[in-house]
């Protein structure tokens, strides 16, 4: 049984960059706690000696030729969607 | 379900674009009916966002028919894709408040091989929010009703795409299919929703949701249509690197009067799926399909998937990690909402995430967060990656066996909209879809037939890199059910 409680919650906001308020951590807290109960039911499941899958393509190095390309988009569209930019950067609020 | 009558957008793919291409009908004409045919459908709310170039996009298809250039093989034939495909002309909003004006400054490589196909994309499909969801009732901006019973879901996530194509809108739309998005609202929706080999479909320019997962397919009226729209866009990109070889042609041979059997091919009936049938009816339903296979020829046998019952928890461990990698990109800096109360960095990250994402997407995140936790990645992430590992094993030794799965999609017909409000339930929707894209096989769903108003969907799955074969006897099956 997985004890999850508010402080939990809102612990993993910040780990996640998520601001989560009081109310909203009482509500996902069970919620939260019922699906790791839920899917806790693995750890029965014996795995001894079985490798992991992380993707199911046997592909392996796939590169492409370490050439220079032209961009197909202008800076400007690309900072077309950024609340604040200056001088062709995006300005972001103070960090420290 | 309201009848959306057109003369044309009725018609399979092929004969349509045979009618643009010898000029009986124009793709101003067939825009126009699309265009026509989501303000008269609007209270289904299936569209998100119209095209507003697309009439133009027509115009100059017909200009270039009318001199004489040779046109692509989709010539005309309006399409809707969901809107978690980055778009030229509309917004992008993946159905979240995250992207509410969000404008791609690309185009995802599935649209521009349609596009260079004669296509004509006129809208963007409504979903759950990143995909995250089995009902699209997730979608900030309001759920999609099904066509048959606007009391009921269309399912989801590609639930927009899925109830335009039931509504002939378009003759296709696209979808994308993580843990059962297209092959769900197609079973719920009665139309044919296929999901491609893993890799096979490029998926630059797809908002990410689980990416060894994730997968982009057509969500049609036939399986023919299906075949013929997937190749289009199966085969290689140079932009994402996890995309395989294609076989040579998808496209179904429609071989005249000659009437195909099933003689010699071996179907597996899943045990663990026929069992987690909820309604007796829809069991019914699917054995009277499963006997018309029978009549046919077909060899029939039931095989275990005994680690079915694990593939929906290895699936909500795997996707919520992936999930809070994947949507970490979010950050309220680049692109996407971005919180005006913030004092500091920390402050843009914690109020632009917490106010721009919806609940699901929320408890997603922070699920994966805590499966990637230190002291928690081995008994969860890692032991999800394992029995994954035994799940891929399982259907390797299973089509050894047998030539293809066949099953029902899902458990019941649609169901009420605001239903399902706890998490878990809504998870477990995807019971029957969730284990074929673990394993990156094709899976398909096809309809057959209703229970009551309602349509039910048979899914047939076939082994990894087999999507022709698989196309070729869901056609058969599909005439005969």
């Amino acid at each position: 049984m997985n004890k999850i409680k508010d402080s939990d919650i809102k612990h993993l906001g910040v780990l996640a960059r998520i601001g989560i308020d009081e109310a909203i951590a009482k509500e996902l807290a069970p919620q939260l706690m019922d699906i790791l109960d839920y899917v806790s039911r693995l750890q029965s499941i014996d795995t001894s000696g079985v490798e992991i899958t992380s993707q199911v393509t046997g592909l392996v190095g796939i590169w492409r030729e370490d050439e220079v390309k032209p961009s197909l988009i202008s800076r400007e569209e690309l900072l077309s969607n950024t609340l604040e930019t200056e001088g062709g950067y995006i300005k972001v609020r103070k960090v420290l | 379900m309201s009848e959306s009558k057109s003369e044309y957008l009725d018609l399979p793919i092929p004969e349509l674009v045979a009618k643009v291409r010898n000029q009986e009908v124009t793709a101003e004409f067939l825009v126009n009916q699309s265009l026509e045919l989501i303000k008269a459908n609007q209270d289904y709310h299936a569209i998100l966002d119209v095209n507003q170039s697309a009439l133009d996009q027509a115009k100059a298809i017909d200009k270039a028919i009318a001199d004489g250039e040779t046109l692509g093989v989709l010539s005309g034939v309006p399409f809707i894709a969901k809107d978690n495909f980055l778009t030229k002309n509309t917004k992008t909003t993946a159905a979240s408040k995250m992207l509410d004006n969000f404008q791609a400054p690309y185009q995802a490589s599935a649209i521009d091989k349609l596009e260079a196909a004669g296509a004509i994309m006129v809208a963007k499909a409504n979903l759950d929010e990143f995909a995250h969801g089995s009902s699209t009732e997730n979608s900030a901006y309001g759920p999609t009703k099904n066509p048959h019973d606007s009391s009921k879901v269309p399912g989801g996530s590609s639930g927009g795409s899925a109830a335009a194509v039931a509504l002939n809108i378009t003759p296709f739309a696209l979808g994308t299919d993580t843990g059962g998005s297209i092959r769900l609202p197609a079973s719920f929706c009665g139309v044919v929703g296929y999901k491609p080999t893993y890799g096979l479909v490029s998926r630059y320019g797809v908002i990410a949701m689980a990416s060894s997962t994730d997968v982009i397919g057509p969500i049609t009226r036939s399986v023919s249509d299906s075949a013929y729209v997937l190749d289009v866009l199966a085969g290689q990109d140079v932009n994402d690197s996890t995309t395989i070889k294609r076989q040579d042609s998808y496209l179904i041979n429609q071989d005249g009067n000659k009437k195909r059997d099933l003689k010699g091919i071996k179907f597996g009936i899943i045990k663990e799926h026929l069992e987690m049938i909820e309604d007796k009816d829809v069991l019914a339903n699917i054995k009277a399909a499963i006997d018309k296979l029978k009549a046919a020829g077909a060899d029939i046998k039931e095989v275990s998937l005994s680690n079915s019952e694990a593939s929906l928890p290895v699936y909500y461990i795997l996707a919520p990690a992936e999930i809070s990698s994947n949507l970490a990109r979010y950050d309220g800096v680049k692109y996407g909402f971005s919180s005006k109360q913030a004092k500091d960095l920390l402050d843009t990250y914690l109020l632009s995430r917490g106010s721009g994402f919806g609940s699901e997407s929320i408890r997603r995140i922070l699920t994966g967060t805590y499966v990637l936790s230190s002291g928690y990645q081995d008994a969860y992430y890692k032991q999800a990656q394992k029995v994954r590992s035994l799940i891929v094993k399982e259907y390797e030794d299973i089509f050894a066996d047998v030539d293809f799965l066949i099953g029902p999609t899902a458990a019941t017909t649609a169901f009420d909209l605001g239903a399902k409000p706890d998490p878990i339930s809504m998870y477990k929707s995807d019971y029957m879809t969730i284990a074929a894209n673990l394993a990156g096989i094709p899976a398909i769903s096809i309809p057959s037939g209703n229970v009551g108003n309602l349509p039910v969907g048979l899914q047939l799955q076939g082994p990894q890199g087999q999507d022709k074969q698989l196309l070729d006897v869901a056609h058969v099956i599909g005439e005969l059910i």
